[in-house]
């Protein structure tokens, strides 16, 4: 409901606005470039700059985007771009209109040339002319989403299934109404011997089939194999949690957040880089955003009740290592250069976190056994890398440099 | 056929056919079974032991079942993060640790908002980055659960409102009243706090400011009054001393500033390729001290001989040097006496004699004999003073009269305990109620507080914002490193409540140092900047101190002056000794360990041995040798002693005897700090028991702290079992132990003292180095230089070591530690350090007397003789004064780990960087390690000692549970620990170089021992790395004073200990 609230207003101002300003005289206006080239370049920019506050299609911090250029003339957006505060200070009316709706003056950019800023606005322009690929998701849908596909598969397997036994049915039918029909045919025209006879009297006895020794064996097997294979399975997955994806008190999607606007991680796990722990985000990291952006909703209210009442969010941690066992999230993603998704999988498109990895012990030697140490230009390795050179001509593994040894990880 | 006939029975049952018999006479067991369950209580009906099994079996396969269902865990963030936290990431906060007069600037590492460690700030010029054990464990004294959770009134809860009411109407009707408002105080080393003080005495005009010390050096204080007109404490620069005389003075130990001290003295005593130079050093006292144990010179004398003792060195230096002598003092023959005048005349400014007895008469003449040295203005520093004893014997005394006689209105004790530990104690608790009002600021309701009308427990000093001048110009801060754990509020801000100010007590210190500090220097012209500054670096040193003024005084009183009488020294030097006294003597010391007993709740200090007599938690009293024998007292049986009754000062108390060697033959001595009222001073005290020394002293101008008449010690049949933790006290004839020589043949031998074991092969003998049986990386070559085919790291120390036997490669890291035995003082701050650092467990005082304590690092004391003994008779002679050294112990991380190869399940290993990793989840506990150890430093946890309430040493609770350290894991039962030469520090101090991409550098790790250590015996650090401290040293001592114990055995351990050097002559050694 809402959002359909923000398209309409972020509308409105695309095609009113305009008519007010139409008036307004266009002198040797700068023309937005569409070579590809640049159009990459204004897309670094826009990424590098803008895209903390600004959507080419949504409304976020700043208004969106598109057509921007047909709002105003090109010079007084690459002006009001450099200069904001000194344009809605002066009584522009267009800037001060703008300043009255978000309640926000976006930061001087007098560091871009004129030319940057168009290569953006190229960018934009670019966007903008392109048709809409995706929608926004929305907490709720983009999951049920997920859900569908997944069901859509094991549905046709299921279906596929159903249907082998139906047809196996139909045979088994077919099979036994054509036996009975020749049974019935052979007693009525021809004459059998007595054996003939007994052989086509003989009923299927089930109680000496359960009795008979190979069925017994067979069976005690298979009891066997099942209960063994159980145990071991349910032995060997104590403390694993793989694939546990409990929920939490607030339905935070990183699907939403990571993958659809592409949030870095690093902005709200703050210690990833510097401490062992990556650190789940403190509410006033949230509400760097959620102060201008989607401001009100029954689960921001609940980050809100937090705040008031002064009693931290209690998420469900997802990922358990035990006590005993070390581990530092700096040595991996700063030191080692180690993507998020490595161990936590595909975050951006989880609805809901789940543990991606075993985090068992053998998982953690395994990839120590297989991943190169991330030794290019970090002095601290030089010695190793020389040595190990000198005499192999693998690279350096974590496992060459005592990363599988107990007291690594294990203190 | 029957041929016998007679009938055999059971029982008279069977014989009667009784019913009940027949009934189950074909039976084996009866039906009910004798033991019911595990624990051997039958007293309930209930499930057999059959039962029993049935119902393991089943929970067993239960628990594993519930086990598959992993426990939710709750990942709370914080609400607002401060700017300054990351969780993960410690913090540190320049602090100040002042307890009493005891100071030492430290740095606090917090992790998470809680204090989790301390360690001494390196930018102090008067500790250097040294600890005690006391400052180490008062991180956990802050988490101590008994103390006092808010402010009382009689004893039961009230609220701040309520008492600043009632003390504020009452304080003013008392001030107008005219009657005394008596400030009873230890010493008080915050300048803030004496101004805040001046400021409540101008508001309440009667206030009266007491301060005692229950260490008292009331009579230095008073001897430098009369003689130099001001009552301080010199600054004594060991560091600057060649020969160091001390009378009963353990300046090492419990006298005062004992870190610095320390660092001060290790300096002299450290000798190395370019230093073949050092102090020496003479102790005369009554019994082992921890300063007589590292002393080269150390006489006996009896504590009535002190005096005399004194008279005669001062004799012998006035004869040199031709000032006044003491004339018609009785003659006592002191062995080494004549050598200390010697040497001292031979180092005239640079040299120290001081005296630990509190007695004026002493002091004067040791002041005497130490101008005549020349001392003043070189080693000894009347300029630049010490204020860390303040306390002044006949002001408390008269107060207690005064007290007694209800003369004092309103009495505030601030944090003193005087009901404990002073000598009037009894009457002061008699007289407190006399006082209308009465109010303590300590921390619990002890022995003063709980007589007290009211309680406002002051904050811990981790707490708390605070300042201390210990030195003349030598300033430090102390500021909050967590927010209040209980209802506390810091004694200066309760006074300023009282005194009707609205203002903080942080306004109070940054408004005197705007006034008085920040002008004292140039460097910074904004007084926030300058505060700031000295916040993060803790400490300030005034530069030029020249017209500056401290609050503490120190500035000469020309009033106070009174010429030196050497005739009236004399005489009262005659009336109160005596060359010979038939009688036993008692003296009443403080432990190096436990100090004063104001942390005596803190089950850390409990636990950590004394380093002379190595007993831990309680009290005993010491006797010597012969005095045992002579008493009945000698039988011992392991930790098994008798208890003898001690009488004196009209005190009685039984006590645990320990035979101390070294101690004067008729003289006893029992330590203060023990004995505390458990009730009140909380159960560990209660725990460790023993009896409270203080009521022992007694008061004849200044406190005694020795008793020489009337002492009686008798047996009393009953033995009981202490806590010691090293019951074997020679090194058992294994000469590579322990190395020593003396300096003069070290000058000529850099190997002196050296033991060089050498095994022999069938091609002669060799060093064990050069012959292993071990082909460690498995390629089938052991020993043979010419097949070797190990690559070599260039540059690494086992190129430097050039053993010929197989070695470990270590291709970047060689961890190693270099301990000097001639700095090791055994001053015990490393094992507090270790356990804190480590999340050792603290097991109680029944666990170490099982042998079950869990020191990771301990301190082994030997005992030696000078003279070469050889019979028992000799040996048992050589025992009245024996030398001692001090040797850490700890896990020697040997390259051939005997440990290692036992292990069943390979939960000790090897590490590619020299350690010898434990492995705790790996472990399943079969002990063959820590049987297999040749240095048995490895300790079986036997308990969940932080989760059973059988155990309760504050970290068995949530609050206590936040000393513990997030990086180390707590281990459980059933596992087998050791020291892991703190890896948890290298691993962060690897990833800092890696964060930094740079290689790591000496100083990036450090070990917690190493940090904690004033002396800076322990040098830790990379083998391999030229650059390093450890790699420099080994490189040059390798070939001189460095050796593994026990080098014989060949494990090759990565800790080397360099031999003790005595400064003695060689007639004496």
């Amino acid at each position: 409901m809402s959002k359909l609230f923000i398209k309409l207003k972020v509308n409105l101002i695309l095609y009113i606005l305009p008519l007010f300003l139409a008036s307004q005289s266009f002198a040797q206006e700068p023309e937005i470039p569409t070579d590809a080239a640049v159009i990459s370049e204004g897309a670094k920019l826009f990424k590098g700059n803008c895209a903390q506050c600004h959507n080419v299609k949504t409304r976020l911090v700043g208004p969106a985007l598109q057509n921007v250029w047909e709002r105003q003339p090109v010079s007084w957006v690459i002006n009001f771009i450099k200069y904001p505060e000194k344009t809605i200070t002066s009584g522009d009316p267009y800037a001060t209109a703008l300043y009255e709706e978000y309640k926000q003056m976006m930061p001087n950019h007098d560091f871009f040339s004129d030319e940057e800023i168009l290569s953006i606005l190229a960018y934009v322009k670019d966007e903008t002319n392109k048709e809409d690929v995706a929608d926004v998701p929305t907490p709720g849908s983009g999951g049920g989403g997920q859900e569908v596909e997944s069901s859509v598969n094991s549905d046709l397997l299921l279906a596929i299934v159903v249907g082998l036994v139906i047809l196996l049915i139909i045979i088994l039918i077919v099979m036994v109404l054509l036996v009975s029909a020749l049974t019935r045919y052979i007693r009525k025209e021809k004459e059998l011997t007595e054996e003939e006879k007994e052989f086509l009297d003989q009923r299927f006895d089930v109680g000496s089939v359960l009795k008979s020794k190979a069925f017994i064996g067979i069976v005690t097997f298979i009891f066997v194999a099942v209960v063994a294979q159980g145990i071991v399975d349910g032995l060997l997955g104590i403390g694993v949690q793989q694939g546990y994806a409990p929920d939490q008190p607030i339905p935070f999607s990183h699907k939403l957040h990571a993958g659809y606007y592409e949030i870095d991680c690093k902005y709200c796990h703050t210690g990833v880089e510097k401490s062992k722990n990556a650190n789940i985000p403190s509410a006033n990291i949230c509400m760097n955003c959620h102060n201008s952006i989607r401001t009100t909703s029954p689960e921001m209210n609940k980050i809100y009740t937090a705040i008031e009442n002064n009693e931290p969010i209690q998420w469900v941690r997802v990922h358990n290592l035990p006590d005993l066992a070390y581990f530092n999230h700096s040595q991996h993603v700063k030191v080692g250069g180690l993507d998020c998704e490595n161990c936590h999988g595909d975050i951006k498109e989880m609805e809901v976190v789940q543990q991606h990895s075993l985090l068992t012990m053998g998982w953690c030697i395994d990839c120590h056994r297989e991943t190169d140490v991330n030794a290019k230009g970090n002095d601290y390795y030089d010695k190793l890398l020389q040595l190990h050179e000198s005499d192999s001509k693998e690279p350096m593994k974590v496992e060459d440099i005592g990363g599988l040894e107990c007291s690594k990880c294990h203190y | 056929m029957k041929v016998n006939k007679k009938t055999y029975w059971k029982g008279i049952e069977q014989l009667k056919n009784d019913p009940s018999f027949v009934k189950h006479a074909d039976k084996e067991f009866s039906d009910k079974l004798p033991i019911k369950d595990a624990f051997g209580d039958n007293s309930e009906e209930g499930s057999t032991r059959r039962d029993f099994l049935k119902m393991m079996g089943f929970s067993v396969a239960a628990v594993s079942l519930a086990a598959c269902e992993a426990p939710v865990r709750k990942a709370i963030p914080y609400l607002n993060k401060p700017e300054s936290v990351d969780p993960g990431i410690p913090n540190y906060y320049a602090s100040t640790y002042a307890d009493g007069g005891e100071y030492c600037s430290v740095v606090v590492k917090t992790r998470e908002g809680r204090p989790i460690f301390v360690e001494g700030n390196s930018f102090s010029k008067i500790t250097k980055g040294g600890t005690n054990a006391r400052v180490n464990a008062s991180v956990l004294s802050l988490y101590d659960n008994e103390k006092a959770k808010g402010p009382s009134k009689g004893g039961a809860d009230s609220d701040w409102a309520t008492v600043d009411k009632e003390i504020s109407s009452q304080l003013s009707k008392i001030a107008t009243s005219g009657q005394e408002i008596a400030i009873v105080t230890n010493t008080i080393l915050s300048p803030s706090t004496k101004k805040l003080i001046q400021d409540f005495s101008s508001k309440y005009t009667s206030t009266k400011v007491i301060s005692y010390d229950s260490q008292s050096a009331s009579a230095l204080l008073e001897a430098n009054k009369r003689q130099f007109g001001k009552a301080v404490l010199p600054t004594y620069h060991f560091n600057k001393a060649d020969t160091i005389v001390s009378i009963s003075a353990d300046f090492l130990g419990s006298w005062f500033s004992g870190v610095e001290h320390n660092a001060g003295y290790s300096e002299t005593r450290k000798i190395g390729k370019n230093k073949k130079k050092m102090s020496t050093h003479f102790q005369f006292e009554p019994i082992m001290s921890l300063s007589g144990a590292n002393a080269d010179y150390r006489t006996p004398i009896k504590a009535s001989q002190e005096g005399l003792v004194v008279a005669q060195l001062f004799n012998l230096i006035a004869k040199s040097t031709g000032g006044p002598t003491i004339s018609g003092i009785e003659k006592v023959e002191v062995k080494n006496l004549d050598l200390a005048a010697k040497k001292l005349l031979a180092s005239k400014g640079k040299s120290i004699v001081i005296s630990g007895t509190n007695d004026i008469a002493v002091q004067l003449l040791v002041n005497g004999i130490n101008e005549m040295l020349g001392n003043y203005g070189q080693t000894l520093d009347l300029n630049s003073p010490s204020f860390q004893k303040q306390g002044n014997d006949a002001e408390m005394a008269s107060f207690v009269g005064r007290l007694e006689k209800g003369q004092v209105g309103a009495v505030i004790f601030y944090n003193a305990n005087p009901v404990y530990d002073h000598p009037m104690g009894d009457k002061i608790a008699a007289g407190i109620s006399k006082a209308k009002l009465s109010v303590s600021t300590n921390d619990r309701l002890n022995e003063t507080a709980s007589l007290c009308g009211y309680n406002c427990p002051d904050s811990h000093f981790l707490e708390s914002w605070n300042d201390a001048e210990p030195r003349k110009g030598f300033l430090s801060l102390a500021q909050p490193t967590i927010s209040k754990i209980f209802d506390t509020r810091q004694f200066q801000d309760s006074l300023l409540k009282w005194s009707g100010s609205e203002d903080t007590y942080l306004s109070v210190i940054q408004s005197y140092w705007k006034e008085s500090i920040f002008p004292t220097q140039s460097k910074e012209t904004d007084f926030d900047k300058f505060w700031q500054r000295t916040l993060h670096d803790g400490v300030y040193d005034i530069e030029n101190a020249e017209g500056y003024v401290s609050l503490h005084g120190g500035e000469v009183n020309a009033e106070e002056l009174a010429p030196v009488d050497y005739a009236g020294l004399s005489s009262d030097i005659k009336k109160n000794y005596k060359a010979a006294n038939a009688d036993f003597e008692l003296v009443i010391y403080s432990s190096a360990v436990m100090g004063s007993g104001s942390q005596a709740n803190n089950p850390m200090l409990q636990e950590t041995p004394d380093p002379i007599s190595r007993v831990c938690w309680g009290n005993y009293v010491a006797v010597s040798q012969s005095a045992a024998k002579e008493l009945g007292l000698a039988e011992v049986f392991e930790t098994k002693v008798q208890v003898a009754k001690v009488s004196a000062n009209g005190v009685e108390m039984e006590l645990p005897v320990i035979v101390q060697p070294g101690q004067e033959a008729k003289t006893i001595a029992i330590a203060v700090g023990y004995g505390r009222d458990g009730g009140k001073a909380g159960k560990v005290t209660a725990e460790a028991g023993g009896a409270n020394a203080y009521k022992l002293l007694s008061f004849d101008k200044t406190v005694k702290n020795v008793q020489v008449a009337g002492v009686s010690i008798a047996a009393t049949g009953s033995s009981q079992h202490v806590a010691q933790t090293q019951t074997h006290h020679t090194i058992v004839g294994r000469e590579t132990i322990i190395q020593e020589s003396t300096l003069e043949e070290y000058k000529s031998n850099p190997r002196a003292g050296r033991y060089d074991p050498h095994i022999s092969t069938y091609s002669g003998s060799d060093k064990p180095g050069n012959i292993s049986l071990w082909d460690v990386q498995s390629d089938g070559y052991k020993d043979d230089p010419r097949e070797k085919t190990e690559k070599k790291v260039p540059g690494s120390w086992n190129e430097v070591m050039g053993l010929k036997a197989d070695q470990h490669a270590y291709n970047n890291h060689h961890w190693g530690m270099n301990i000097d035995l001639n700095s090791c003082t055994g001053c015990s701050a490393c094992v507090v350090a270790c356990h804190l650092e480590n999340n050792v467990p603290i097991v109680g005082k029944q666990e170490v007397i099982n042998r079950r304590e869990m020191h990771w690092i301990r301190i082994d004391r030997y005992y030696s003789s000078p003279a070469n003994a050889e019979t028992a008779k000799e040996l048992e002679e050589a025992a009245e004064n024996p030398e001692v050294v001090f040797q850490p112990m700890m896990c020697q991380h040997c390259n051939n780990a005997p440990c290692e190869t036992v292990c069943p399940v390979a939960a000790t290993t090897h590490s590619s960087e020299g350690l010898n990793q434990m492995t705790y989840n790996r472990c399943v506990g079969t002990k063959y390690c820590a049987n297999n150890c040749p240095y048995k430093v490895r300790r079986f946890n036997w308990f969940r000692y932080h989760n059973n309430e059988d155990f309760d040493y504050h970290l068995n609770n949530d609050l206590g549970k936040m000393v513990l350290n997030p990086d180390v894991t707590v281990r459980s039962r059933g596992v087998m620990e050791k020291c892991s030469m703190c890896v948890q520090r290298i691993q962060a101090g690897k990833l800092k170089a890696k964060m930094q991409g740079r290689p790591i550098q000496d100083g990036d790790a450090s070990v917690a021992c190493a940090s904690a250590c004033p002396t800076n015996a322990i040098t830790f650090g990379d083998l391999n790395n030229k650059e390093t401290e450890v790699r420099k040293l080994m490189e040059v001592e390798i070939k001189e004073r460095a050796y593994n114990v026990l080098d014989e055995i060949n494990v090759r351990p990565n800790v080397w200990y360099m031999t003790k050097i005595r400064n003695k002559d060689a007639e004496n050694a």
